[in-house]
């Protein structure tokens, strides 16, 4: 048959499923727009985000054209805040959200490879782990330790984030352990590693990825909740949640305080999580559309 | 010449229960089973669903680790090697598999898949390897231009013939095909049957062919293994096995295969009830609650047949189907009641061939 | 003459994907008569299990019965019946067995719930006289202690004896016609041996006409009357059984017969028929099965053959019918040239 019995390629790979995807187009416009902003802070910016103005005159004005977004109690502008916010929030999110996803990834991977007693202890110490709410762990952590540092913080984050991500790949690889193109492999002499890398990883990682994605939002929310409560990014560095703290006594009048960075924190956990669950419909193996024999489902056993 | 020899081989897995995982009994998977297979040879191992056909090819390979039993393969004792000397073992003894579906990795290209073995062995690198993997595939009857391509590009059956050339690529003297057609098919099947067997001709390949099709099996092996839930019931060549089936099963199974010709109506055998869990195999002979041999008695409940010769290279497990050398006083004294002489000689199946039906 | 107990006419079954339509149903015409066993043999993709579902409107999106195709059962056209009037039919005068019996049953209620359920819905019987039905019809279907099994769940039994209970579960209304999928193909060959026999006990029993899907041929020359066998979405070749195991006219008949190893069989190598079936969005011009074919001439790369009429009750759809001389003169099927992949 030749040529003409395989020409399903183009359309059903994983990424021209992604692209044509319209949640996908608005989540990363959405997403490369808040990332430029992080890059781009110190040029954007109108001030500097810790500038008190002139404490007297400026305090508490809402938007104007001098002040898009007001300014805060301090007199400082909002908008230089939220954009230098944003650069902290992002950052945070971002890096915490790698370190939970590879470490995740590792310990799932090899839990659910190697089983038997390994397997064992890391689920308990993982069930464990998923009985204690992130947010009080962290605040009890916060409490005993005091003052943490912006990259504290981010581990921290990052400690209270893995278990999903190595539940999911754990599972994952339990699944793939026994296909038989793993057994194939082993049959072929590939060393543990080998079979782990080249077979199990590249298949268990799609999950892991999606998961990853949709964490983002969380950890976005999560720093905010802390920093709202005073515990997380601290005065004067601006995040998003600490500028909405600020905001919190006052949000009858001074409105524009918790707004604008709710805002922020809104489209930003929405698109991620558009971004994920896009990712999780397109890596679907159901999606892969199996070669013509089948098609175009598989009713015709 | 004897590359294989099998000797007891067991496989039991644990059923475990509750949260502290206890072990509350044993699932009899493979148990006691002995074969040899000759170079170049096709032994064939049938069988219905769970009588553990796939997990003695599995084990013979230690792809699953056996609870007992010997498995010497062209001098090594693979059972004691330590896991180097196995990696390096592997590359004589392959496996294909029955699911064209999940036996190719779904993140590799083809020709990734076919040259893995190149690389963990060092047989081939670079451009000699492209090369080698090119040969390959077009040995399989694939176009060497598919090597880039993605496994769920390709139908059932060439993904089959990918798994295929995976196995040759590191050059083995003997390949388990676990149900290898069983998935695909007729047309197709018959590809793929035609392929192992000029590549059996080509390269002197021994295969240990897992099948529950009793005519495929008939077409491509040399002697046929019969298992019934752990254990060979009978083993012989391929024509006495068809012409003249001892084992009480053997002969209810090949008399359940249906005929693809109209004009011929068979005596069939039609078993009662379904194959008794392997957790709790039945005593004596494992067969004996589904027997319609005519002498079943006591005895088959207590007495475990041995597999002995009744004829030449012919070994079958029946204490009702002499000779046998299990007494009949012995069998008196476990309670049995009909000797042992009723032979049940049966022409399992009409051997002729009609003309009219197409060749 | 009595009209056909189901007729199809001219069915076309299309599915809408993103690769393109599927015409996975192309204009497939075939009858059942009352009382008879008919097989419907193909390979994965030829169409046979969405006629099946076609007949019982199960076709879901993207898949759409195209309009100009009719199914005629009992006098009335099943595809302009209304919901309620098509719910009527199905498990009452049509019911299905399909391949796969553990997803056929819901595994939370016991198998006499779902037995006496069917006769609670078409024959509006109390709980316990659909009970007592429940427990009358495992029994029918030869399993033992049916007063207990009536009370266990789809988990419980074994592959063969669900496939009973959905059997039985088909017969609880007495239907005219029973449309089975494959019903022995997930099961072993003993068991298998168990189910046909029970089929053909039925249907010997009860005057039930079978539709039996199957790819197996052996399934096929043992238990059907009369044969339809499809390729690529249409009917390809028609006859009596004896007629077609003795006669096969279509090459690709032909070729499937070939290519089956036979138990007593004694051919030396399988014939075999090169390449695969055509994805269904691009079926060939002309002959579908030219590329396999070793007949195949210029006439069949631009007409597409009608049935011709062999004999009696045999039709085919191959061009050898009006130039049977050319079968005298088979040649290398393009699918096998060289420089072109087999499947």
């Amino acid at each position: 048959m030749g040529a003409a019995s395989i020409g399903h390629r183009s359309d059903s790979s994983v990424r021209g499923r992604l692209v044509s995807d319209g949640r996908v187009r608005l989540a990363l416009g959405v997403l490369g727009c808040v990332a430029l902003v992080a890059i781009f802070a110190p040029m954007l910016a109108p001030y500097d985000p810790r500038l008190q103005l002139d404490i007297s005159h400026l305090q508490s004005q809402p938007p104007s054209f001098a002040h898009p977004l007001g300014t805060d109690t301090f007199s400082r502008d909002v908008l230089s805040r939220l954009m230098y916010g944003t650069r902290v929030s992002l950052t945070v999110a971002l890096v915490a959200v790698f370190l939970s996803a590879t470490f995740g990834t590792m310990l799932g991977a090899i839990a659910g490879y190697v089983g038997g007693a390994v397997d064992a202890i890391v689920m308990r110490v993982v069930d464990a782990a998923f009985s204690i709410p992130a947010i009080l762990l962290l605040i009890v952590v916060i409490a005993l330790w005091g003052n943490l540092s912006v990259v504290t913080l981010t581990l921290l984050l990052a400690g209270v984030g893995w278990f999903t991500i190595s539940r999911l790949v754990r599972a994952e690889t339990l699944a793939i352990r026994d296909a038989d193109y793993v057994v194939a492999a082993r049959a072929l002499g590939a060393s543990g590693w080998r079979v782990l890398t080249r077979h199990v990883l590249p298949n268990a990682i799609g999950s892991a990825v999606v998961s990853a994605t949709l964490s983002v939002g969380n950890i976005i929310l999560l720093e905010a909740g802390l920093s709202y409560l005073g515990i997380g990014v601290r005065p004067p560095t601006p995040s998003w949640g600490n500028i909405i703290e600020e905001g919190s006594t006052r949000l009858s009048d001074v409105w524009w305080l918790t707004l604008f960075p709710g805002l922020a924190i809104l489209v930003t956990v929405f698109a991620c999580n558009a971004l994920g669950e896009a990712l999780r419909d397109a890596l679907d193996p159901r999606q892969l559309l199996p070669a013509h024999d089948d098609a175009p489902i598989r009713m015709n056993g | 010449m004897t590359l294989l020899s099998v000797r007891d081989l067991t496989k039991h897995f644990p059923i475990k229960r509750g949260i502290f995982g206890q072990v509350s009994g044993q699932v009899r998977a493979v148990d006691g089973v002995s074969f040899d297979v000759a170079a170049g040879e096709t032994l064939a191992l049938v069988g219905e669903s769970g009588c553990g056909k796939s997990t003695t090819g599995r084990a013979v390979l230690r792809l699953i680790e056996p609870t007992s039993g010997s498995v010497q393969f062209d001098g090594n004792d693979v059972l004691s090697l330590g896991a180097g000397d196995l990696r390096r073992l592997r590359r004589k003894m392959q496996i294909v598999f029955q699911d064209p579906f999940s036996s190719l990795n779904p993140r590799m290209s083809i020709g990734a898949i076919v040259r893995e073995g190149l690389t963990i062995h060092g047989l081939a690198e670079g451009a000699a390897a492209d090369a080698r993997v090119n040969q390959l595939l077009e040995e399989v009857g694939l176009r060497p231009e598919y090597a880039s391509r993605s496994p769920h590009e390709f139908s059932g059956g060439q993904r089959q013939r990918v798994g295929i050339a995976r196995a040759l690529s590191v050059e083995p003297t003997f390949i388990v095909c676990d149900e290898p057609v069983s998935a695909l098919d007729v047309s197709v099947q018959a590809q793929v049957v035609n392929l192992l067997q000029d590549l059996q001709r080509d390269r002197g390949l021994a295969y240990l062919f897992i099948a529950h099709d009793l005519s495929v099996v008939e077409h491509i092996a040399n002697r046929v293994a019969v298992m019934y839930l752990g254990h060979i019931v009978e083993l012989a060549a391929v024509d006495d096995l068809y012409g003249t089936p001892i084992m009480p099963y053997t002969q209810a199974l090949l008399s359940a295969v249906p005929a693809p010709d109209p004009g011929v109506k068979r005596e069939r055998i039609l078993l009662a009830g379904d194959v008794p869990s392997p957790a709790n195999p039945p005593s004596g002979c494992v067969f004996h609650p589904r027997c319609q041999h005519p002498a079943r008695d006591a005895a088959c409940a207590t007495i475990v047949p041995p597999l002995e010769e009744k004829a030449p290279g012919h070994w079958a497990a029946c204490i009702k189907q002499p000779p046998t050398t299990v007494s009949w006083e012995a069998q008196k004294e476990a309670g049995g009641t009909n000797p042992p002489d009723f032979f049940l000689p049966r022409a399992a199946l009409h051997r002729s061939v009609d003309a009219t039906t197409a060749h | 003459m009595t009209p056909p107990l189901l007729e199809i006419d001219n069915l076309h079954t299309f599915f809408y994907t993103d690769n393109g339509v599927a015409r996975s149903v192309d204009g497939v015409s075939l009858h059942v008569d009352a009382g008879e066993t008919v097989g419907v043999v193909g390979e994965s993709g030829c169409g046979k299990s969405v006629t099946a579902l076609s007949i019982l409107r199960l076709i879901r999106p993207p898949g759409r019965i195209e309009a100009g195709s009719a199914i005629r059962f009992e006098g009335k056209d099943l595809l302009t019946l209304d919901d309620k009037a098509i719910r009527q039919v199905r498990g009452n005068r049509i019911a299905m067995v399909f391949q796969e019996p553990m997803t056929a049953l819901n595994p939370v209620f016991t198998v006499g719930d779902q037995i006496a359920e069917v006769a609670r819905i078409h024959a509006g019987m109390s709980k316990r006289d659909a009970m007592a039905k429940a427990i009358e019809m495992l029994r029918l279907v030869g399993i033992p202690a049916p007063e207990q099994r009536a009370y266990e769940y789809p988990h419980q039994l074994s592959g063969g004896m669900r496939q009973r209970v959905v059997i039985a579960m088909a017969l609880v209304m007495n239907p005219a016609l029973v449309i089975a999928d494959e019903p022995t193909t997930a099961l072993d060959v003993t068991i298998q041996a168990q189910i046909l026999e029970l089929l053909a006990d039925l249907t010997r029993r009860l005057g039930t006409s079978i539709l039996l899907i199957t790819h197996d041929l052996g399934v096929v020359a043992e238990n059907c009357s009369r044969v339809v066998v499809m390729y690529a979405g249409e009917v390809v070749e028609e006859a009596t059984t004896p007629d077609l195991f003795a006669h096969p006219h279509h090459p690709y008949t032909e070729g499937l017969l070939g290519a089956m190893p036979k138990v007593g069989g004694t051919a030396e190598r399988l014939a075999t028929i090169p390449g695969t079936v055509p994805p269904p969005t691009v079926w060939p011009a002309g002959c579908r099965f030219r590329e396999r074919c070793a007949y195949a001439w210029d006439r069949c790369a631009t007409e597409h053959p009608p049935l011709y009429q062999i004999a009696e009750g045999h039709v085919s759809r191959c061009h050898l019918a009006a130039e049977p001389e050319r079968r005298a003169h088979p040649h290398q099927p393009i699918a096998a040239q060289p420089g072109v992949t087999a499947a």
